[in-house]
């Protein structure tokens, strides 16, 4: 097996120009911190599968491809790729950024309640950084990551979203990156950063997509800050390109009474990795993380999440499914710690997979650190195929095969969708879900 | 309406059915009675289309159309319904989403309007009156929890619902007390009209004392080996099967292992 060379020379090519390119106008603080972050990339380079934390997931495909710091690739997109994509009638603000550029002219933003502020990072930051200072970059530390690492160092742009102590925004904020090979590979390094004040109230939904279907390299982090007693709903889309590579990190760090909610969907991409790090700080957090995830072809989905119970009396519930067909592999790895401090812990976590072929397979992993004694702490992993009985029993009623099987497909995924509180949002996925289900000829069930 | 011509079917390396000759009119109940392993089962399930089994030899002709060309769900919409002897249980489907779904699928076949929730959940509740049902089990997933007898009341309610011209019912009265057979054979015989016919496959006579056949024929080891009236249904709870396997071990031909 090759082993991947530290950090490629394309990279670090990109890392010093970038350097050079944010050098003017950043704020102090900022370019120390992309300094930092550049020489740990360097340091630790591209994860092998000698990691642990990657053991089944190689991500030499992304270290040996050259691919560039993307320029604004929008020539090559027409308004109507964009249009599947769209939440434009469920969202209070659609903030569009194309190869990780923010798109003022494709972006609406509604009025909005006051209190409340979304925008472009890269426009905060040139104008006034002290609102962004005390978070961005310091939710998620990229001491072990590298590609937290290599997105601190590269990030040009990405969603702002502030929400005041005590505002309630009822409609969800919609962030959608889109990605288009403009002429060459291209790679983003979007930045997201939500900080809800306390008691505050907000849904944001995070989408990725590819709608031309590129070869390309998204490299995503996202920051959320739940302040006491606030409430915050994130969802998460990934729709990239079946050909593209998807790196996504979420950090999140409540603080007391807070409660948080995370729906990880996952449908596109060649080489998927999403990483929940959740760190409950404070007492009488609430937190769940949903996941589903679909895999075909010759596709890997890997979900890491991390459920830090860092103070005493909270709880997480955590449920991701999994549809895989043909030779799609797929990884989860739910690591639950419970400090020494954080005793009356409840925490539950479930995984399951459906596996369509007999060729699909997952590496499953549930990792609990307990450090309390008096905790609950659960967790379960199941591996099914799809019920030949139960297909026949629903065709024997007169549904058509692919109905039967979208039936339970659908059944299966139903625990996940149920939990998402936004209802229009649910329909969009179950919709997608179904679209995207691959055909029934990689079935066993045919007669 | 249904004219089985010697079916012979295969399922788990073993010959299973061994030429059956059975013929059914519109508006009949045929009783299949016969003692345990003997094939009655399989041949419900071959009716209906399950994939497990291999047709060797033989014709099923449904109104003149070859049934075994057909797929389970064709079979469904026209209007062959099979009451299974064990109903699968399909967690996260809604029971009442599924029925609709059910009768959507026939009724978009047949050329009529689809339902929509009020009219579909006015037909569901006149049905389950009939049979005696608890509401609550609309909502559950189908059969998910439900008692035995509840999955078999599920059954009959889910045809009487879909409205089939051949209802073919797989012991259904396993797993009921008396006082549910008594309400599921009720509902039964309310369906029985001079357009549809009903196949009974059941080991016991009880049965048949409140779902009375008009013909009952006697299944062992993959062969009709009597057929005759109500009258014979009596007289194997008398006499138990053991005098009709001799019977037809006696009659069968030389020659025949």
């Amino acid at each position: 097996m090759t082993q991947v060379a530290n950090a490629p020379d394309r990279y670090l090519e990109e890392l010093e120009r970038a350097d050079a390119a944010w050098g003017r106008g950043a704020p102090a603080w900022l370019k120390r911190t992309r300094k930092d972050a550049s020489g740990r990339f360097q340091s630790l380079g591209f994860p092998t599968t000698d990691d642990e934390e990657w053991r089944f997931t190689s991500v030499a495909p992304i270290a040996e491809a050259t691919f560039a710091l993307s320029t604004d690739g929008r020539a090559a997109l027409r308004s109507a790729d964009l249009a599947p994509f769209r939440l434009t009638d469920l969202a209070s603000a659609e903030l569009v950024f194309v190869n990780g550029r923010y798109a003022a002219d494709l972006s609406s933003v509604r009025p909005l309640p006051r209190g409340v502020r979304i925008e472009s990072l890269a426009s905060r930051l040139a104008t006034n950084a002290s609102e962004v200072e005390p978070f961005l970059t310091r939710v998620a530390p990229f001491e072990r990551q590298p590609f937290t690492a290599l997105n601190t160092a590269l990030f040009g742009d990405g969603a702002f979203v502030h929400v005041a102590a005590k505002v309630a925004l009822d409609a969800p904020i919609h962030v959608l990156f889109v990605s288009t090979a403009d002429g060459r590979p291209t790679m983003t390094h979007p930045r997201v950063l939500v900080v809800a004040g306390e008691s505050s109230q907000a849904s944001i939904v995070e989408s990725y997509v590819g709608p031309r279907g590129d070869r390309y390299f998204t490299n995503a982090v996202t920051e959320v800050v739940v302040s006491e007693n606030a409430s915050v709903d994130h969802y998460k889309l990934q729709r990239e390109s079946l050909d593209a590579y998807h790196i996504g990190t979420m950090h999140l760090i409540g603080s007391r009474n807070a409660r948080f909610q995370s729906h990880s969907v996952s449908f596109g991409g060649s080489l998927v990795r999403n990483d929940v790090i959740a760190v409950l700080d404070g007492e009488g957090i609430d937190c769940t993380l949903n996941g589903l995830y679909l895999g075909d072809g010759q596709r890997l989905v890997d979900n890491h999440t991390v459920i830090d119970h860092a103070k005493p009396h909270c709880g997480s519930r955590e449920v991701y499914k999994g549809i895989l067909a043909d030779h799609a592999r797929a990884v989860f790895n739910g690591k639950i710690i419970v400090r020494p401090d954080a005793q009356k812990t409840d925490a539950k976590q479930t995984n399951k997979a459906l596996l369509l072929s007999e060729d699909a397979q997952i590496n499953t992993k549930p990792q609990l650190e307990i450090f309390a004694n008096d905790v609950k702490c659960t967790h379960g992993a199941a591996v099914g195929q799809m019920d030949d009985e139960a297909i026949f029993y629903l065709r024997a009623r007169g549904l058509s095969h692919d109905e039967a099987r979208n039936l339970l497909v659908h059944a299966f995924a139903g625990d996940v969708l149920n939990r998402m509180p936004l209802e229009a949002l649910r329909e969009h996925v179950e919709a997608v879900l179904l679209r995207q289900l691959p055909h029934a000829t990689s079935l066993r069930t045919r007669p | 309406m249904l004219t089985i011509t010697n079916l012979h079917v295969r399922g788990g390396n073993r010959e299973i059915l061994r030429g059956i000759n059975l013929s059914i009119d519109a508006g009949e109940v045929h009783a299949i009675m016969g003692p345990n392993g003997s094939g009655k089962s399989t041949l419900a399930r071959v009716l209906a289309g399950h994939p497990e089994y291999e047709v060797t030899q033989g014709t099923v002709l449904y109104d003149g159309r070859d049934l075994l060309a057909m797929d389970p769900e064709s079979r469904a919409r026209e209007g062959v319904f099979m009451a299974f002897q064990y109903p699968v249980e399909i967690p996260g489907v809604n029971n009442a989403y599924f029925l609709k779904a059910a009768l959507n699928a026939l009724r978009k076949h047949r050329g009529l309007e689809e339902l929509d929730a009020m009219e579909f959940m006015s037909l569901v509740r006149a049905r389950m009156q009939m049979l005696d049902m608890d509401e609550t089990l609309l909502t559950r997933p189908v059969n998910e929890g439900f008692s035995g007898g509840e999955k078999k009341r599920n059954e009959i309610f889910q045809m009487a619902v879909l409205e089939p011209r051949l209802a073919i019912l797989d012991e259904t009265d396993s797993g009921l007390d008396i006082d549910a057979l008594k309400i599921v054979a009720a509902g039964v015989m309310t369906m029985r009209t001079p357009q549809r016919a009903i196949l009974v496959v059941t080991h016991y006579q009880r049965l048949l004392n409140y779902i009375v056949p008009d013909f009952v024929h006697v299944l062992t080891d993959g062969r009709i080996v009597r057929s005759g009236g109500k009258e014979l249904a009596l007289e194997l709870e008398e006499k138990g099967y053991g005098w009709l396997e001799a019977d037809h071990v006696a009659g069968a031909p030389a020659g025949k292992a």
